[in-house]
């Protein structure tokens, strides 16, 4: 099933984040709070973009994902290579931690 | 070379200073987002997908030993260890922190660099040939004029917020390797009847969505005039161009649409207001910049030097490296050689840290401690004495940066794409990569000889693929990378666009459509043929066979 979650890139170092189950903004994908209905997601969005947001985040906005075999995969080509790091260099991003999702499919 | 003065110094610091502060107010919520983008923008720092990049401005592409030592410890401090020389012969660094940039450029501003005019609606960092002082072709140096262009077009109070960004290139060169008539205005030196020097002035090219041959807008303009009549083109599109949509604000557009001739009715106009104002540019001042740039201190040689002959005898490999990446100088016993960024199967463009050191470090020893950076993204060590060329060879083997490929197919231009860029449709680096890896074989790509092949991630043409010979475009098509492929394109004094050769191929299928490609040319081309010649005389139709006949 396609649904959303909210991503943003960080104000300090530009780094891609996710907005978590806990509230927080995090580097994992896999940890993303996910958005089933459209009043969540507006909600959690709205909340992203507040003045307090914008001393944590730049530019948040809602990516659709693929959640049905348990997992959270990104739809979109740009977003898996946003979840992982440039294709063409393994060893930058977050890919270079083992902390993203496998490029497949 | 050109070395900064006190206004300059004095610019550049305060600019630091005011943009660390501008930072601090940023992290500390006194500015939003919205009011900081623009500033930060002005200070070429960009916002992509992965971090923020800063682009660093290399004027008309010439560095020093010590700005490139400067860039390649910002590589290693502040960044992951490489840079990326951009088709704008800028260096871009792809993971810079926020909170750090401005410590960045305060670093750059110790070498008298800056990212001042890397971004925004304001007149651009104006590029040049890569060869300009040394081409054996060459008229004058083209960068006496650069030069006095960034001081005029640096905060000129009325070109800053123009309708969208402004593009000039100065070529001294007949053979065209500032790809002019694809700039806003491109600027040729020539000689008129009485054998005076000034300028062809070309207005109105551009890639991107809308790709426009520039057209002449005069034919001869003398050299003093230079800044008054540029001004007058910038107030007329500064006054009529479209600032209330994007896609249109660019002067092509206006020139294409209001016509040259009225265009240049206009322009004439207003420069016959401003012509002898106190922009006319007396020949003392062209003199002093000229200095600047004066001719290093050529050692007088024959220009026929055995030892380089010798080795280029016995050695092979050194043999074909001469052959793509040296080119004559117009100093006897001294050559020009292009430094390969396209080794094979690596990024079109990056260098790490410890390239550009040891690159540094030769144009020290060889090349009077100075670099060029290209549009191809290549770098260029200008002046070196022939019989330096084999050690100097030898260092960069030692360095993978002696690929003999300059102006051969691999020597590819691809903007940075999907894999950094936020406006990307597709990816353009590891299209690049893979069919360098294709044509690894050398000895094919000399056979197949000089190939231009250009790439873009999305309809912004960074990486020139309107001009290439075989031009790629990425666009997506429901989701999946595809690529548009044009063919017949050039950037040099037979400035064309390409056409496009059919539907587009996916992002595995490319590489084996730019092989069909290739073959087919080397199936149709009588004997001197390049690629371009045999396309304009046999036309899409046997490319077109090749490709789609089997779907
Ligand atoms: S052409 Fe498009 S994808 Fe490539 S660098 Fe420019 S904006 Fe980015």
């Amino acid at each position: 099933m396609t649904v959303q979650i909210l991503t943003a890139n960080r104000l300090g170092d530009g780094a891609v984040v996710y907005r978590s189950q806990a509230g927080e903004w995090t580097a994992r994908l896999g940890e993303s709070r996910v958005l089933a209905t459209a009043e969540d997601a507006a909600r959690i969005l709205a909340e992203a973009e507040t003045p307090a947001a914008a001393l944590e985040v730049v530019g948040p906005y809602l990516m659709p994902v693929d959640n049905a075999a348990g997992e959270i995969r990104p739809v979109e080509m740009r977003e898996f290579i946003r979840a992982k790091g440039p294709s063409n260099r393994t060893d930058l991003g977050y890919q270079a931690e083992n902390n993203s999702p496998s490029l497949v499919g | 070379m050109y070395r900064y003065d006190e206004f300059d110094h004095t610019l550049v610091s305060e600019r630091v200073h005011q943009f660390r502060d501008q930072v601090e107010r940023r992290l500390a919520g006194e500015l939003t987002e919205d009011q900081f983008k623009p500033l930060r923008l002005m200070n070429g720092l960009y916002l992509q997908l992965h971090a923020y990049m800063l682009r660093v401005a290399v004027p008309y592409g010439t560095l020093s030993s010590t700005q490139m030592r400067k860039l390649a410890f910002v590589a290693r401090r502040y960044d992951k260890g490489y840079g990326h020389f951009t088709t704008r012969q800028n260096i871009q660094f792809n993971w810079p922190k926020l909170e750090e940039t401005p410590d960045i450029l305060a670093e750059l501003a110790e070498v008298e660099m800056h990212a001042i005019q890397t971004s925004g609606n304001c007149i651009r960092n104006t590029t040049s040939d890569q060869f300009a002082g040394a081409a054996a072709d060459e008229i004058e140096d083209p960068r006496v004029y650069c030069e006095i262009i960034r001081q005029w077009s640096t905060l000129h109070p009325e070109f800053t917020f123009l309708p969208r960004k402004f593009k000039i290139a100065v070529t001294g060169a007949d053979h065209d390797r500032a790809a002019v008539r694809v700039h806003d205005i491109g600027l040729q030196m020539c000689r008129n009847e009485a054998g005076e020097v000034g300028f062809e002035v070309i207005v109105g090219g551009g890639l991107g969505r809308t790709p426009v041959i520039g057209q002449t807008i005069r034919e001869f303009l003398p050299k003093q005039h230079l800044l008054s009549y540029l001004e007058a083109i910038l107030r007329v599109y500064n006054q009529l161009g479209r600032r209330d949509n994007l896609y249109k604000a660019r002067i092509k557009i206006l020139v294409r649409s209001e016509g040259i001739e009225s265009f240049s009715r206009m322009v004439e106009e207003e420069w016959s207001h401003i012509k002898d104002s106190a922009l006319q540019l007396p020949l003392d001042e062209i003199a002093r910049i000229e200095n600047y740039f004066a001719a290093p201190r050529y050692e007088h040689l024959d220009d026929n030097v055995r030892e380089f002959e010798v080795k280029r005898f016995e050695d092979r490999e050194f043999a074909s490296w001469v052959r793509t990446n040296v080119t004559a100088h117009k100093q006897p016993g001294y050559a020009v050689a292009t430094i390969s960024l396209k080794p094979v199967g690596k990024p079109p463009g990056d260098a790490s840290a410890w390239q550009m050191d040891a690159v540094a470090d030769l144009a020290e020893s060889y090349s009077f401690s100075e670099i060029r950076v290209t549009h191809e993204q290549n770098l260029v060590l200008a002046h070196v004495k022939k019989a330096d060329l084999y050690a100097l060879w030898l260092g960069l083997r030692d360095l993978e940066l002696a690929t003999p490929n300059a102006g051969l197919l691999s020597d590819m231009i691809a903007c940075p794409g999907l894999d950094y860029c936020n406006l990307a449709n597709a990816r353009s680096i590891p299209v690049a990569q893979r069919i360098s890896e294709r044509f690894s074989d050398l000895e094919r790509q000399h056979d197949i000889g000089a190939l231009k092949i250009k790439i873009s991630g999305c309809i912004n043409a960074c990486g020139h693929h309107h001009v290439g010979h075989i031009g790629l475009l990425g666009v997506d098509k429901k989701g999946e990378e595809f690529y548009q492929i044009t063919l017949g394109g050039s950037a040099d004094e037979n400035t064309a666009i390409g056409k496009i050769v059919g539907p587009a191929f996916s992002y595995d299928d490319v590489v084996g459509a730019v092989e069909d490609i290739v073959d087919t040319y080397l199936e149709y081309r009588t004997d001197g043929e390049e690629f371009n010649d045999t396309y304009r005389r046999v036309g899409l139709a046997p490319f077109k066979e090749k490709l789609y006949a089997a779907h």
